[in-house]
């Protein structure tokens, strides 16, 4: 049975990389397969996980005298869930808008405050607190580590240059522009690099998985 | 058609063929590529190695299948330590298509542990899976209160106070540090919740995709550890004493690399060639 299990694996793996020739039926077949599969094993997870353990341990509890109530508030996410469905009538869709503005509402005030602080003030301190400037210890390629951090501090201040658009980027402001774009484009380099290799170790993960089903058949 | 000119048009099918080529040869290549561990993967090795048995640490296994090729060696080198060392683990996933893959993976660690290293973790005593809830950022939130907000049973539907692991445990506060193995958004969650709100210790297992987005916040102490893609993975397994698919995917990641560095190479050869000749040919560039 496992064998059988490798099997289909194999195939649909096979059939996906058929796209790289050209577009073709096998490669529907695997595509369709993968979203159908993903939305119903979610819809379910989701139903058998989530929504049933609430109700049944929360928001009703079975005693010795059957179901009875128990948190009654969870009545409250409930019914707004419940209204997100109005969206499919064209009457009462108006409706929706208020458990949306509940999400959003909720989303907003614990986001925004978090984001600000992890994204924003936690990296500007990064930016000027955090680094020591010792040129005594090596660094990266045996460059003193305050001299990274010394470049660092000027990447950093000439990519917020290059993006300050209400003063023409000629002369030094040009030149500092100039070497924000370099900047940018060294964070640009690392990131494609990353991503060339994580692509790579995918087709790597599948190719191995198509030596041991075929391993397994074989033997 | 000179050259270069060809070079240009080249379908791109001959690229794919070509790198399919050098990936399956590279597999029975049989040599070894020396792994040096990077400080920032260092970090969690140690965090975790100085760790007393019977200490508790989070790994929340936050990916899909379709990272699993980059993750899962993660996870399980991760794991394979935390059972050595004897700790107790709490594990759950975010991402909403793992939680069959998460439970397969603990059966799967916990069968190779006692295989390998002799060591039987019992489900419920040593490890838990806590399964998956939607709403990543508020979930990892409520944590910070009680696991049992949102977790008021495990995967398999066991009210949490009566597994023996969970008994007494409430919150962050009763856990050393979160490892997130992550293969999306869920990752900044953690960071902004647990870290920036609970104030825990936060170590991060990406993608490579995702990789150079989360350096920033291990330079800014946010995070104590990052493990970045197939490297990152290959770089545990190496300090873990611990060789699997990372290191052998290393391996073939070498000639993989070759082929595109020459035919990027290559490509920017044929890029300037031709823009000179237009350029001596008074055309456009």
């Amino acid at each position: 049975m496992e064998t059988a299990w490798l099997t289909l694996g194999a195939l649909l793996t096979i059939f996906t990389f058929s796209f790289l020739y050209k577009d073709n039926v096998l490669y529907k077949i695997a595509e369709h397969l993968v979203v159908g599969i993903s939305a119903g094993y979610f819809v379910v997870l989701l139903i058998k996980t989530n929504l049933w353990p609430i109700m049944s341990q929360r928001l009703f509890v079975k005693g010795d005298e059957g179901w009875a109530l128990d948190q009654w508030w969870y009545f409250i996410p409930l019914i707004l869930g419940m209204l997100m469905w109005t969206r499919f009538s064209k009457k009462w869709s108006w409706v929706s808008r208020y458990p949306l503005a509940f999400y959003i509402g909720i989303a907003s005030g614990l986001t925004i405050p978090l984001e600000l602080k992890n994204r924003v003030v936690e990296q500007i301190s990064a930016s000027i607190l955090k680094f020591k400037f010792d040129f005594s210890a090596t660094g990266f390629l045996m460059v003193p580590q305050g001299a990274w951090d010394t470049f660092v501090i000027i990447g950093v201040m000439c990519c917020l240059i290059y993006f300050f658009f209400s003063k023409e980027h000629k002369g030094w402001f040009g030149g500092s522009a100039k070497i924000g774009i370099y900047t940018l484009m060294i964070a640009f380099g690392a990131s494609f690099g990353y991503t060339v290799m994580a692509r790579i170790s995918l087709f790597i993960q599948r190719i191995q998985y198509l030596r041991d089903w075929i391993t397994a058949i074989t033997s | 058609m000179t050259l270069y000119e060809r070079l240009l048009v080249l379908d791109r099918r001959w690229i794919f063929l070509i790198l399919a080529i050098v990936i399956v040869g590279a597999i029975f290549v049989p040599i070894t590529i020396p792994a040096t561990a990077a400080k920032e993967v260092e970090v969690i090795y140690n965090t975790i190695e100085e760790l007393k048995e019977g200490d508790y640490i989070l790994v929340a296994m936050d990916y899909d299948p379709n990272a699993m090729a980059e993750l899962h060696p993660m996870s399980y080198t991760i794991l394979e330590q935390c059972f050595r060392k004897k700790l107790k683990v709490i594990t759950l996933t975010l991402s909403q298509n793992g939680a069959g893959m998460v439970d397969e993976a603990l059966k799967g660690v916990a069968d190779s542990s006692t295989m390998y290293a002799r060591i039987t973790p019992k489900y419920g005593t040593d490890f838990v899976f806590l399964g998956y809830r939607p709403y990543y950022a508020l979930v990892i939130l409520s944590m910070g209160q009680n696991f049992r907000v949102n977790f008021p049973a495990d995967y398999y539907n066991t009210p949490l106070d009566s597994i023996p692991i969970m008994k007494g445990i409430q919150n962050y506060d009763d856990v050393k540090c979160v490892i997130s193995i992550s293969g999306g958004n869920v990752a900044d969650a953690w960071v902004a919740n647990a870290n920036g709100r609970y104030n825990v210790k936060v170590a991060l297992g990406t993608t490579g995709v995702m990789a150079a987005d989360y350096y920033p916040f291990y330079q800014s102490e946010q995070i104590f550890g990052i493990i970045g893609g197939m490297k990152g993975a290959a770089e545990y397994e190496h300090l873990a004493k611990n060789p699997g698919p990372a290191i052998e995917a290393m391996k073939i990641q070498v000639f993989a690399h070759i082929v595109i560095i020459a035919f990027i190479v290559i490509g920017n050869i044929g890029f300037f060639m031709d823009r000179r000749a237009r350029k001596r040919s008074g055309g456009q560039e």
